[in-house]
Order: structure tokens, then sequence, then C-alpha cells
């Protein structure tokens, strides 16, 4: 078997995705996106641009919203809930995830 | 072909209704789904509940399954000889696929559905795959080796489960968290499809030492009461070497003493800071002399820890 080394992509680094991207790579129509950036579930890089452009971030957002409308047979609303539900808990694991770095893990005995 | 119990598996009997499925499902889907759980196993536990779903809740597929008979969970086996001319239009080996192919083409139209597909350009599925690192590999960064099996229809339009492997190189610069993508190594698109996406998630494994957090790092800092008063030069480990460390007179418990660009490189601008948490330790159990010295130490010394306990009992008398 052939064993290449294959190129990677921070998807963090990459700040470009149009709504006709992030529709391809996440699964939903263009229809649902919109109406997910429309009630601030999806947020676009800039929201006032006529066009609709994406980071990194909308990318994993979309991505979990395909899943999520798939496995619980969510509506644009339901979706939208969970979704901002959802990234409220990440925020808040982030900053759990500070905390926790910035505690002393030892006592003061040796 | 290894057999499944989709009906095991979702915890409901042969002869469950629709309805009795969906709860099941719903029910399994809230405790399991990976986007929702923090379970151990949660993801895998969520495919096979899913996989089980997909073919229980069609009847088509549901009638095809149930048509397979009944083996234990694990157990090879092979369909009914009249299996294949009544469900499938599939030359399949057997060999070489999941159970769960042998349900992909039916449903969904039934003929009609499996002509659509043969027809129709569908995109690759994408994958996602956790890769765990160690502090160090993140650090230097490191090669690793991928492998997936993946169902792929050949050039006479055979399923297989095909093995993929690849090296990837994860540059230097991951932290815990981070994704990657790596474009068309998903499944393969069908009728001229692109190819899936396969996204790497990249978990740090927990460092004796260092602390992460996005690309800072923490490390505790023990010191000796009188190196916390005196003032000290330490050697200090980093992910990329020890470095001599100054610590300050005076330095107290909890200050954190900041070593810019030690903590982890980016994959582009400044790597991360260290911050050394300082903690006083004192000896458990003390020689003679210490306990004579520290002794000394008490008898001369009019520094007083609690000054503001006073402060504060004595404004609160005022205030009375």
């Amino acid at each position: 078997m052939r064993i290449e080394l294959t190129e990677l992509f921070w998807l963090d680094q990459q700040r470009d995705f149009s709504l006709g991207d992030i529709a391809e790579l996440s699964g939903l129509p263009e229809t649902v996106l919109r109406a997910l950036v429309d009630c601030g579930a999806l947020t676009p890089v800039d929201p006032a641009a006529t066009e609709l452009r994406f980071d990194a971030d909308g990318l994993l957002a979309a991505r979990a919203a395909y899943r999520l409308r798939e496995d619980f047979a969510l509506d644009s609303q339901g979706l939208a809930v969970a979704l901002t539900l959802l990234e409220r808990i990440h925020d808040l694991e982030r900053q759990l995830g500070e905390l926790r770095a910035r505690s002393p893990r030892r006592t003061g005995w040796q | 072909m290894k057999y499944k119990d989709y009906y095991a598996i979702l915890g409901v009997e042969r002869g469950a209704d629709d309805a009795e499925i969906k709860k099941a499902y719903r029910k399994l889907a809230r405790k399991y789904h990976p986007d929702v759980s923090k379970e151990k196993g949660a993801e895998e536990r969520f495919k096979e509940i899913a996989e089980a779903y997909q073919t229980l809740k069609d009847a088509e597929k549901r009638a095809a399954y149930d048509q397979l008979g009944r083996y234990q969970p694990g157990q090879d086996f092979k369909p009914p000889p009249d299996w294949r001319q009544q469900y499938s239009d599939q030359p399949f080996s057997f060999d070489d696929i999941d159970l769960s192919d042998l349900f992909a083409g039916l449903g969904g139209g039934g003929q009609r559905g499996r002509q659509a597909r043969g027809k129709m350009a569908m995109p690759g599925q994408d994958y996602e795959v956790s890769v765990h690192i160690t502090l160090e590999e993140a650090y230097h960064g490191i090669e690793v080796n991928l492998d997936l099996t993946v169902p792929e229809y050949d050039k006479s339009g055979h399923l297989h489960r095909v093995p993929h492997a690849f090296k990837a190189r994860i540059p230097k610069g991951a932290t815990d968290g981070q994704r990657l993508r790596v474009p068309g190594k998903g499944g393969k698109g069908l009728n001229g499809g692109r190819d899936g996406d396969l996204y790497l998630n990249i978990v740090l494994h927990p460092h004796a030492l260092f602390r992460v957090s996005g690309h800072d790092l923490y490390l505790d800092l023990p010191l000796a009461p009188w190196e916390a008063v005196l003032g000290a030069t330490l050697e200090v480990p980093t992910p990329g070497g020890s470095v001599r460390l100054k610590v300050p007179p005076g330095t107290r418990a909890g200050q954190q003493l900041r070593l810019p660009k030690r903590g982890l490189p980016r994959p582009r601008g400044e790597a991360g800071d260290l911050f050394a948490i300082v903690q006083i330790v004192v000896p458990g159990v003390a020689s003679d002399q210490e306990r004579a010295l520290f002794k000394q130490l008490a008898d001369n010394s009019a520094f007083n820890p609690r000054a503001h306990f006073e402060q504060e009992a004595g404004h609160a008398y005022r205030t009375d």
C-alpha cells in the first residue's frame, strides 16, 4: 500500500469560507444556514457585509448543526437554541480549562 | 461479515413498533450524541445507535434486516441464498463489507433510490478522528500514521471496505482542541461528487509538569521559604529545555513569573508564554538544626503575616 505524506490545514487559520463553501462542507442547505445567521446562532465574520463570509468556527458550528439536525430531526428554531447552548458550554469549558491551568496543583508540603 | 443485533443496541424487542423504536433512539441519542455527551466512548456508542436506527426506522431496510436471520453479535455470517435476489442489486462479496453497507442502497424509494444513486453526483462522507499527542510532540511537530477503513465502490460497482493508510505531518504549534482539515481524505465521492474530508481533532495528553491553556503553559514552582525571601537563580524546565530563572527577593506564594515565548509555538506569530506559579514549600520533617534556625528567626522577626486580621477587627469594632 502506498503511504504518502498528506498536507494538513489548520482550521483556525482559514477565514475565508463563503456561504456556498460552508453549505458544501457542512451538508446544510444555504436556506438553513441563512436562517441560523438571521437568528444569531451562526455568526459571519462581518455581519454587516452584503456577502456572508465565515471563519473556521463558523464551519465547525455548521457541521455540528448538520449533525444535530440529522440525528435529532431538529427544525431551524430548535437548531438555533441547541447551537447557542453548545457555544455557551464550549465557552464555559474553555474558561474552566484556563482556570484549572492557572490553579496550583501541589500543596505547600514537601 | 459480522452480525450486529440492531434491536439489542436500541434496547427494544424484535416486535417493537415504529414509535417504540423512535422513542428508544431519541433517549439513547440524547445520552450518547458526541455533540452533547461527555460520557466515555459516547462517539462509538452513538455510531452503533445511529446505524441501528437508520435501518430499523425504514420499513424496507428493517424487513431486509429481519430476513438475514438471527445470530450472536459479532458472529460471522452470510445472508440466506435468496436474500440477494430479493433485496440487493449489488454484487457483494459479503467478506469485506460492514453490515450497514448492505442497507445503504435500500429504502428511500427502493429500486428508484438505488437507480438515483447510480446517476447522481454524491459527495463522499466526512470523517472525524481524534489524534492524541504529547506536549513534546505538539512542541516539535510530529508525523502520525492514520488508518481508516471506508466503504468504496470499485469500477464495476462492487462495494468494499477499503483500508486507507497515510501519513500526516502535524506541524509544530498544535494545541488541545485544535482542528485540522485533510481535504479529500474522507470517503470517495460518487459519480463526480467531491471526495469527503477528514477532520483531525488534536487531544493533548496531560503532562506531569506543565498545564496547557491555549499556547500558554503553567508550571508550579516550589520555593523554600529562604529562596522566596532572599531571591534565587534557579533552573526551570521548559518544553525547549531548561532555562535559568531569576526569582526576585520577597517573592510571594501565588505570584506568576512569566517566561516570555517559552510556551507552545504558534503556527504563525509568536510562541505562547510559560508562567511559573510560585509555591512556598516547607520541609515536612525539619532537622534539629533547621528547627533551631527557624526558632531563632521566629524570636527575632517582627513580621506579622496576619496584620490585616487585626486591622479588619479594629475596623469592625469602630463601625458598631
